[in-house]
């Protein structure tokens, strides 16, 4: 479990530093973790557990916009427990439900083996419907067909930074439109 | 259209390129562009005592700037402190202690000093209706643009965060209101300055509440 965190908090250093492989890798890492969580903090609230997909992702896109907040010299679980603890929590309240998440839901989870299998998630396929077409189609190409920002941009006929625009307005305003509903 | 994890993450991993700015930077930012508004607000409704040349040579007119500004510093360093997710509660609070405890230096100071005017004269002041709707008026272009400049932080605890920086915004206004009152008793500074923070935090806190969720 210690070891794990450690390997994090690595992974998010090498991230923070431009390296997106890294940072993939995390991302993937940390998943079942949130997933187990979230299901957990469900189940708790009197909830079925096929939400849970739904949180994960909310979770996910809060970890990228806000990961400027992570302090490189500090430990990364804390952190990402901490946010995950704050989406879990406003998401159970979205449902009408209040409950009080421990810390500990998340971190108990780590040592528990990851469960394969992966519920669909369909509020942030909702939300994609509602973005401007262009932000859609980076989106679209990065997500779905597994394009790079070069070949997106070659497709569209764009340069790369305005493709790295519309991918990050896409997300952040995908995150704004999740709050909202 | 779908979007499974594994397709947000791989798009997340491609968006690692975008590198957010710290939150300190674009608090400063918001500050700066903040301030001309309360300053333009002060020049025009208030502006600085006729006898500030004086007047300056008065501690207690000098450790008014002190308090609001301790206050002003502390509550920075508070909201910059609570707009990362995983800190825990006690760090900020003794910040807090400096300014209160320049105003209860001064309140002594002053009991030691031999008086003209009678405590309660000195309590209730001249100024203190001015006082109380100045430094929440121009409070609020502050208040606004850190609750704008926060909501780029993560803050777990919006009430809070809120508050403070209604803390933080009511120190800088009432650094700009000291230069025009004639008031500068700590007996004076310690209740209405002290009333018009309040008001400043309670708004900052339903803000908080409502703007610094994420």
């Amino acid at each position: 479990m210690r070891e794990r965190e450690d390997e994090w908090t690595g992974l998010m250093r090498s991230a923070m530093a431009g390296d997106g492989a890294a940072y993939h890798r995390l991302l993937k890492a940390i998943t079942p973790v949130l997933r187990a969580a979230s299901r957990r903090g469900l189940a708790r609230a009197g909830q079925p557990p096929d939400q849970a997909e739904d949180i994960v992702q909310d979770i996910l896109l809060a970890v990228h916009l806000k990961r400027h907040t992570w302090d490189v010299n500090a430990p990364f679980a804390p952190w990402l427990f901490a946010i995950a603890r704050n989406k879990l929590i406003d998401a159970l309240r979205r449902r009408g439900k209040r409950v009080f998440v421990n810390i500990d839901d998340f971190a108990e989870t780590l040592s528990e083996e990851p469960k394969g299998e992966t519920a669909s998630a369909t509020e942030v396929a909702a939300q994609l419907n509602a973005l401007p077409a262009r932000q859609r189609e980076v989106l679209q190409s990065i997500a779905v067909e597994s394009a790079s920002i070069k070949d997106t941009a070659k497709k569209f006929a764009m340069s790369e930074g305005a493709v790295r625009v519309a991918l990050h307005r896409g997300l952040a305003s995908l995150t704004a439109k999740l709050r909202e509903q | 259209m779908r979007m499974d994890t594994d397709q947000l993450i791989r798009t997340l991993a491609a968006d690692n390129s975008y590198r957010p700015r710290p939150v300190g930077f674009v608090l400063a930012l918001m500050l700066l562009a903040a301030a001309p508004v309360s300053l333009l607000m002060f020049f025009s409704m208030l502006g600085v005592r006729p006898d500030v040349m004086t007047a300056m040579h008065n501690p207690l007119f000098d450790l008014k700037f002190a308090v609001t500004l301790a206050l002003a510093a502390a509550g920075i360093a508070a909201s910059l402190h609570l707009s990362r997710p995983e800190v825990p509660l006690a760090g900020f609070g003794w910040l807090f202690v400096i300014p209160a405890g320049l105003l209860a230096a001064g309140i002594a100071g002053e009991a030691m000093m031999p008086q003209r005017l009678p405590m309660m004269t000195r309590l209730v002041g001249s100024n203190s209706r001015v006082c109380m709707t100045a430094i929440p008026l121009m409070s609020l272009p502050l208040l606004a643009a850190s609750i704008l400049g926060l909501r780029h932080g993560a803050p777990t605890r919006p009430a809070l965060a809120g508050a403070v920086a209604g803390l933080m915004s009511a120190g800088l206004a009432a650094t700009f209101y000291a230069s025009h009152c004639t008031d500068d008793s700590p007996l004076f500074v310690t209740t209405w300055y002290t009333l018009a923070t309040a008001l400043v935090t309670t708004i900052g806190a339903l803000a908080g509440s409502r703007f610094l969720r994420f």
